[in-house]
């Protein structure tokens, strides 16, 4: 510690540590800070390992480059599933959540211990399902359809890591209790704070969806039971998959908004839009997971129709929702500060040079452009009869889970890193171009994976040419290059991957200290370069002008439209079905 | 800021600027066009997955396929010896997924329809007609029947997009469709 002042806390029996924030006036309990820094890390390292595998996948599936033979392919493409979309982002969401309570409300955390307990379930879990695919015998992919069977340890570690995961929505709970108690706060809690509200809630449900499928399926794995039904397994298991996708959604929207804040300033237009925006997300977007079954037999098509149209198009409106008002506050923001000129001078200013608004720009546009639009037409049930289990599936999601919440929790590891780990962010002229780098890539990743399923293209499948195979089928051959273009986009992301995960561990190991003097700097270039506080009342930011953003939902809602009703006309295509 | 808490204690009942209403309710309205859509193409559109399913014994239906394919087999397929069933039209047509491959090869007609049973003897598998690109999810103990009425000519693949363990790349199938009155 450098010379910040420790100021301690006693109430009742319990004592708490804290510092004051010298960017924010926060009070920062020592102990969530440490619990923060653990989540983060591990996080850190499981993306790094996961980012990896996903790189071999791209290389192996590239014709030309064909990198590992089908066997470890498969292995392969199960870890990196697993790696990335479940430890390094829940391991990621678990400090967001202690952040958001703990830091942001000025609170002590809840109960550290069992914090602590969380977090080591979490590691010993995810390092037992680890090890369980590497030993070769649970390449089953990351969803696990029965009848295929891993082995017991696999399942046994997904639910280790559910529980710590569990664990850890319980302490962010208790913490908002706590705050509200010792009136660390005035009024209602953030908007930050109240979209991870929304995602520990979902979390919960999400993790008590897993543990009804997961355990069942672990005791068929070690033969107390002998039958898993398929279809139910199917139903139950993504009313845990996808759910978790919700979770990130809520913490990424709540990282736009946190970033927004502290780059320029910017406030929610209305508190209550964006409030009811999260709201949706609890009330609709779990029952979505009925996308993933409309080609599945059994289940009928008004079944299909309710559960992905009511359900899911009223949280899309959520997202369309935030789509509108992160933009809009940033614009609004930023013409308070002068940047009135045309329609687009506050964006053309806004801070990009800083990795922090930089990631989360691109995180807002590409999430909305590319994972947005491709799941909204992906879910519609007659539209999925021509993309179900094509790579058209993963473009969509790593459009979401990669450009959306990837890039954007990369984006706030920037300030992390200097108002948690207290170190200033190490080599700031390729921190700058991270964001981009990565962005980029990954975009590349997602729209050239939807292009060869649009051609048909399996996904998770290991040859193209279907070489061995004794009725083939040939692709035609710009499914090759396709393949070709994300191999290259995947070297561009890892580049960018491997760029991050390199400079936010030498900041932390090499960083220099950041204390009152240099905070202002450590948080990269900002408009006005200090972090300033809101001045104006609410209800005000309604009445700015904001031609830019309406400029940008128009182009953005004009290319959902047209893209929907192209994919019509493609299906209008297909030998008719019935 | 959103880090903040709202400033005034009675957030929810601050005007919400115009610009953000109409937005909301462009999103609304979408939803209920995308949501009309979906009915809209069962009543018109012609592409609509059937929900006609039964359970089934995955042994029971291995012994109907091959019934089928005894009564209506063709030919034996190239060197590979897979037998080409050539059903009726208007009749039924069966296809069973088990690892790796699908079996048999149909012979179909242009422009007549058949009802297309599919189903697993194992585990779940894929149903992916190539290049028309029409993909269906297959389970065993489910037997789907779909009514397809091939709309063009040609040589179709069937790939299994369903991982299905380590040979899941070798796994494919096929169907002909040929003109009316030819092939066989």
């Amino acid at each position: 510690m450098s010379s910040v002042a420790i100021e301690s806390r006693t109430l009742g029996a319990i004592a708490a540590k804290f510092r004051t924030c010298p960017a924010t006036g926060l009070k920062v309990d020592l102990a969530a800070q440490a619990l923060i820094k653990a989540n983060a890390v591990a996080a850190v390292v499981f993306l790094a390992i996961g980012g990896i595998f996903g790189l071999m996948v791209a290389l192996t599936r590239w014709p030309a480059v064909h990198l590992l033979s089908s066997d470890m392919f498969y292995l392969v493409l199960t870890a990196h599933g697993l790696d990335v979309l479940l430890l390094w982002i829940i391991f990621f969401e678990m400090a967001v959540l202690y952040f958001a309570s703990a830091v942001i409300l000025s609170s002590r955390i809840a109960a550290p211990r069992w914090a602590w307990v969380g977090f080591i379930l979490m590691v010993i879990g995810g390092l037992m399902t680890n090890v369980a695919v590497l030993q070769g015998e649970s390449t089953v992919m990351f969803t696990s359809y029965p009848p295929l069977k891993a082995q017991p340890h696999f399942y046994l570690g997904l639910i280790l890591f559910a529980v710590g995961a569990l664990i850890g929505c319980c302490v962010f709970f208790g913490t908002l209790v706590i705050a509200k108690e010792e009136r660390t706060y005035e009024g209602s809690i953030p908007l930050v704070t109240f979209g991870a509200l929304t995602a520990a809630i979902i979390a919960v449900f999400t993790i008590a969806s897993g543990a009804i499928i997961l355990i069942p399926t672990f005791l068929w794995s070690v033969g107390y039971i002998s039958n898993i039904d398929t279809l139910t397994y199917k139903l139950v298991w993504w009313a845990m998959g996808h759910s978790s996708q919700q979770i990130n959604v809520s913490a990424h929207v709540s990282i736009w908004y946190l970033i927004a804040a502290v780059t320029v300033g910017a406030k929610p237009l209305s508190e209550k839009v964006s409030r009811t925006a999260f709201l949706m997300y609890i009330l609709f977007l779990q029952l979505a997971s009925a996308h993933h079954l409309l080609v599945e037999p059994g289940l009928s098509s008004e079944w299909k129709i309710v559960n992905t149209s009511y359900m899911m198009y009223l949280a899309v409106m959520g997202s369309m929702i935030h789509g509108m008002t992160v933009p809009g506050s940033i614009e609004a923001a930023q013409r308070k500060s002068g940047f009135t000129r045309g329609a687009f001078e506050w964006l053309r200013k806004a801070p990009w040079g800083n990795p922090a608004f930089a990631g989360m720009f691109l995180s807002l546009v590409m999430f909305g452009f590319i994972g947005g639009i491709s799941g909204v037409v992906l879910g519609t049930e007659q539209l999925n009869i021509m993309m179900h289990n094509t790579l058209y599936v993963p473009g969509h999601f790593h459009g979401t889970v990669v450009t959306g919440t990837t890039l954007a929790f990369m984006a706030v590891t920037y300030l992390v890193v200097p108002l948690i780990f207290q170190r200033e962010i190490i080599w700031p002229k390729l921190a700058r171009i991270q964001p981009y780098l990565f962005g980029i890539g990954a975009a590349g990743i997602s729209m050239f994976m939807m292009g060869a399923g649009t051609l048909g293209v399996a996904r998770r499948h290991w040859d193209l040419a279907m070489t061995d195979a004794a009725l083939p089928y040939g692709y035609p051959p710009i499914a090759s290059l396709m393949l070709g273009l994300n191999g290259l986009s995947a070297i561009m992301a890892a580049t960018g991957g491997a760029l991050y995960v390199v400079i936010v561990v030498a900041s932390i190991l090499f960083g220099k200290k950041v204390d009152e003097t240099n905070i202002g700097t450590a948080l990269g270039p900002m408009p006005q370069r200090v972090v300033r506080d809101a001045v104006t009342k609410y209800g005000n930011a309604g009445s700015w002008h904001l031609p830019g953003t309406y400029v940008l939902v128009t182009v953005f809602f004009g290319a959902f439209v047209l893209y929907y009703f192209v994919n019509w006309k493609y299906l209008s295509e297909l030998w008719p079905m019935q | 800021m959103a880090i903040h808490s709202p400033e005034s204690r009675i957030w929810w009942n601050e005007p919400v600027a115009r610009g953000e209403l109409v937005w909301v309710a462009i999103a609304f309205v979408w939803g209920l066009i995308m949501f009309f859509m979906m009915i809209y193409w069962h009543i018109y559109g012609k592409q609509n997955l059937s929900a006609v399913v039964g359970r089934v014994d995955p042994e029971v239906y291995v012994g109907k396929v091959e019934a089928f394919t005894e009564k209506y087999k063709v030919r034996e397929e190239g060197e590979t010896g897979i037998p080409v069933a050539k059903p009726e039209a208007g009749g039924d047509a069966y296809m069973v997924a088990r690892t790796f491959e699908w079996w048999p090869v149909l012979e179909l007609e242009k422009g007549k329809s058949y009802k297309l049973h599919l189903s697993s003897a194992d585990l779940q598998h894929g149903f992916s007609l190539q290049p028309t690109n029409i993909n269906i999810q297959v389970h065993p103990g489910l037997e789907h029947v779909v009514t397809v009425t091939p709309n063009e000519s040609g040589t179709f693949g069937v790939v299994c997009n369903e991982y299905c363990g380590l040979g899941h790349h070798v796994m494919g199938g096929r169907i002909y469709v040929v003109e009316p009155g030819q092939g066989g």
